[in-house]
């Protein structure tokens, strides 16, 4: 497959640059939010947002947004094409009630990682909201969902997208 | 990832690497207890068929709050109103309970390999929830999974079995899964209760608690049959007491950090004192909720043939 | 009836010849020659004749278990494997304790059997091990030896009385040999494999310290003991000193105790749950070092058929024994001619010769002219694969299902008439 690139390190940043500013202009009481990544690579783009916001918002040392971590694989929908996946931590440190969650993933497609995500942290409580960021929006949803704060928007319904983080592979960007 | 087998019939069967994915899965379920809805829709839809001819309280109570965790449709067959009774043959019942679209059948029987027919002969997943005197997989992984929890590895523990390892289908799935993890086992008991071959599991045999107690890091003390002496085994309960019982006094001798463990039911006062059943040593509760979670994880883990497939 | 067998090789161990000749049948004789135009000829080019086989341990479950095998299916699966005459133990329903059940054998046998039977007599009544059985009158009703097979017998004085008994009619007592309190509940070989399985063992010793007891009887009597389905290495060393010392004793082992170990057991096959149990490769060692040096006299099926109902069971359930007739000649072809352990000629001794000595079988187990034409045309050459649909015997418990043969039986004539032919 083609590694055309469709973020480099400068835009990645650029676009969780965009995302932290959008959530902060939309909360205006920052502490009220509380930043969960879906495994495995929201959990990462989750991470950078989480400092961007603290650096912009400028709470560096007042207060800590409080960060949890989310794997999907037990609320999946299609456990039966897999090869058994490993199971990540689910780690939510904090009590969820009337939280105004920022639920965050890599990239948007289908929705189906969302829906499930969604009813992991049904389970852990009842948030006040639950809003999605993600860093790519390919489109080609097949659930009523949509993000509310967006990295960049590109439609690939084919091909296939993959994401790269500095703590995971090295390099943060984008290529199809 | 290895584990892609259909059924787990013992730990026989399974590699280092199958294990260390278990102990690896396990917690993940473990941390779905402590929250609100201790539930998960992993299973849902799927049928989970207990047959257990043997009487079972906490095997069976353990598999079914794990199946039902997992959102799972859980069935208990009574055997005692059950065909069984009208002479149906075990390969008979469990094409039965196939044909009513059984995903996982979990098996209790007191004849070994009872479970092996039922897997060659269906294409369900079958658990083995003890089988006469050969394994109780479920068994094995929970207590591996208590020992690496709180010991944070196998490799290297001494892990000493006490009691009745001729008839003890835990020693059996103990033995297999602690030595593949690269743990020193040793059993001790007299040795009418000692299989002659053991050591050829790579196991070291001793016949005085006192001597095998002294270095170990984990004792797990199995359940005597009472019965068992009427079949010249040993002469008395008495005499089994004074030789073999687990006490405070002995495990002063043992690390200080000694884990006590016990399958259960415990006898208290024949193989395990109470004092040693309740001191700070014991995780014996520990190892009941840890089976759930272990179960939990082997029925994600195992994968039946049949399943819907959903085009994504 | 005249029949010629041209341009065969023959071998007859009753007489130690190997030569390439014709055979001749006049009726049910073989003679050695006639004048006349055969009325059949049969050419025998690349092929062997040697004597029909000699099975004497099996088991044809008529009358009274007629689900597993009858006499008419039990007889074409012996014709199959070459085998004319079948010494049956008498663990029948009603037992062969008596004069009336032997007969009926005997008579079914001449109606529908394609091969030679004769009936063993049990030993005590009932074989319930406590009281002789009416020996003298089975004899005369025509049993040729007495046994309680699977029932052994655990009194010592009842033994002696029985192996004393039977001299004066110079019948051989066969010795199921079993300590029954050692192998208890035990469904098969005590050792590794045992533990793994968590199957209750059933020690090598169980079987040992009957056969030195009997030996030990027989030395006191004088009787006449011949020890059944030698299974492990020590019974093969307590027969060799026997032997040496010169009480009457014989022995005779069976194929799959020197060509399966219990490493098969390990996936619960019932097919290969038999009684005394598969042992180790010590154990297949000995016994074909046993059969070379002659320890061993012969080699018998301990044909056991039982109804794949039965066999279809959880492993403690089901029931000991495996069918045996049709794969004998080819796994000792395999096992012992192939892998160099016994000459043609001595292997097929085990099985035609030696049976009718120990056994006073006139007339068989040779193809002398004026022995009985009982013949098995072999060809080694010939190969074929066992499978549960050209298995002839009612029941198909076989371990050996599955498995490829080179060297079969491709005739068999009993008393001049071809029964079997592939």
């Amino acid at each position: 497959m083609a590694n055309t690139i469709i973020l480099n390190e400068k835009s990645f940043q650029n676009a969780i640059c965009r995302i932290a500013n959008d959530i902060i202009i939309d909360n205006k009481n920052i502490q009220k939010i509380a930043i969960v990544g879906i495994h495995s690579h929201g959990v990462c783009v989750a991470k950078k947002i989480l400092i961007k916001i603290t650096r912009l918002a400028d709470i560096g040392d007042k207060y800590q947004i409080p960060f949890g971590t989310l794997d999907i694989t037990l609320y999946r929908d299609d456990l039966n094409d897999l090869k058994i996946p490993v199971i990540k931590d689910t780690i939510i440190p904090f009590d969820i009630n009337n939280k105004s969650i920022v639920l965050v993933d890599d990239v948007l497609y289908t929705g189906r990682t969302v829906r499930a995500a969604l009813d992991v942290l049904m389970d852990f409580g009842r948030p006040k909201s639950i809003k999605l960021a993600v860093l790519i929006d390919r489109g080609s949803h097949e659930l009523p969902i949509k993000a509310d704060y967006v990295g960049v928007r590109h439609n690939n319904a084919k091909g296939f997208i993959k994401v790269k983080c500095v703590e995971t592979d090295g390099v943060d960007g984008v290529y199809e | 990832m290895s584990f892609k087998c259909k059924d787990l019939l013992g730990i026989e069967y399974l590699d280092k690497k199958d294990l260390q994915v278990v102990l690896d899965s396990v917690k993940p379920f473990k941390s779905l207890f402590t929250r609100s809805v201790k539930k998960t829709p992993t299973l849902i839809g799927k049928t989970v068929v207990m047959l257990f001819y043997e009487p079972s309280t906490r095997t069976r109570t353990s598999f079914e709050i794990a199946a039902k965790r997992l959102s799972a449709d859980v069935v208990n067959v009574a055997i005692n109103t059950s065909s069984v009774i009208k002479g149906e043959s075990l390969i008979d019942t469990g094409k039965t309970l196939e044909a009513m679209n059984a995903d996982y059948i979990i098996i209790r029987h007191s004849m070994s390999g009872a479970p092996y027919m039922l897997a060659k002969n269906l294409a369900a997943s079958v658990i083995n929830a003890g089988d006469g005197f050969h394994e109780h997989p479920t068994q094995g992984l929970l207590d591996l999974y208590t020992i690496y929890e709180k010991k944070k590895k196998i490799e290297g523990l001494r892990v000493l079995l006490v009691g009745d390892i001729l008839h003890s289908r835990v020693a059996k799935s103990n033995i297999w899964a602690l030595t593949k993890m690269g743990a020193e086992v040793a059993v001790v008991g007299p040795p009418t209760l000692i299989p002659l071959n053991i050591e050829e599991l790579g196991v070291k045999v001793y016949y005085d608690l006192d001597e095998a107690i002294k270095k170990a890091d984990v004792i797990n003390i199995l359940r005597i049959q009472l019965e068992r002496q009427f079949e010249s085994l040993f002469p008395s309960v008495h005499e089994y007491v004074e030789l073999y019982q687990v006490t405070k006094e002995r495990l002063a001798m043992a690390k200080p950090k000694v884990l006590v463990m016990h399958p259960g039911p415990m006898n208290r006062g024949i193989e395990i004192s109470s004092d040693a059943a309740d001191s700070s040593n014991a995780v014996i509760n520990e190892q009941v909720t840890n089976g759930i979670a272990v179960r939990m994880a082997v029925l994600y883990l195992l994968n039946p043939r049949r399943g819907n497939v959903y085009s994504n | 009836m005249y029949i010629q067998i041209k341009n065969i090789r023959i071998v007859d161990p009753s007489r130690d010849k190997d030569f390439i000749g014709d055979i001749f049948i006049k009726d049910d004789k073989i003679v050695s020659n006639f004048s006349n135009n055969a009325d059949k000829v049969i050419n025998g080019e690349g092929k062997i004749a040697v004597p029909g086989f000699i099975d004497v341990h099996a088991h044809l479950r008529d009358p009274g278990y007629e689900e597993k095998e009858t006499i008419y299916t039990g007889t074409c699966a012996a014709a199959k494997g070459g085998i004319t005459t079948i010494l049956c133990m008498p663990n029948t329903r009603p037992l062969i304790d008596n004069a009336p059940t032997a007969e009926f054998v005997i008579l079914k046998a001449q109606k529908e059997g394609l091969v030679n039977i004769f009936p063993i007599g049990c030993a005590t009544k009932n074989s319930q091990g406590t009281e002789l059985s009416e020996i003298g009158i089975l004899k005369r009703a025509g049993i040729i030896a007495v046994s309680d097979d699977g029932f052994p017998i655990s009194n010592s004085q009842i033994m002696r009385r029985i192996l004393e008994y039977t001299k004066m009619f110079k019948l051989p007592v066969i010795s199921h040999s079993e300590d029954k309190e050692l192998s208890k509940n035990g469904v098969m070989n005590e050792g590794k494999n045992s533990m793994i399985l968590g199957l209750r063992g059933i020690p090598r010793q169980a079987e040992e310290v009957m056969i030195s007891r009997d030996i030990m009887l027989a030395e006191l009597t004088g009787g006449y003991l011949h020890i059944a389905h030698v299974s492990t290495a020590g019974s093969v060393s307590i027969i060799r000193e026997a032997k040496k010392k010169g009480i009457k004793v014989t022995a005779e082992t069976c194929p799959h105790y020197f060509t399966l170990t219990d490493d098969v057991v390990k996936i619960y096959d019932t097919n290969t749950k038999v009684n005394p149990p598969l042992r180790e490769q010590k154990d297949i060692d000995a016994i074909k070092q046993g059969l070379f040096d002659g320890t061993i006299d012969c080699i018998a099926t301990d044909h056991a058929p039982h109804s794949q109902e039965e066999k279809n069971k959880e492993f403690d359930l089901a029931p000991f024994g495996i069918i045996g007739f049709e794969t004998i000649l080819s796994l000792i072809l395999n096992e012992l001619v192939d892998t160099g352990v016994l000459s043609f000629s001595s292997a097929i001794s085990k099985i035609t010769c030696n049976p009718a000595r120990i056994f006073s079988l006139d007339g068989k187990g040779s193809l002398e002219s004026g022995s009985t034409a009982d013949i098995a045309i072999i060809d080694t050459n010939y190969s074929y694969k066992l499978t549960k649909k050209n298995i002839v015997s009612k029941s198909k418990n076989s371990p050996f299902i599955g498995r490829w043969f080179k060297g079969g039986v491709v005739m068999t004539i009993v008393a001049g008439r071809i029964v079997w032919q592939v």
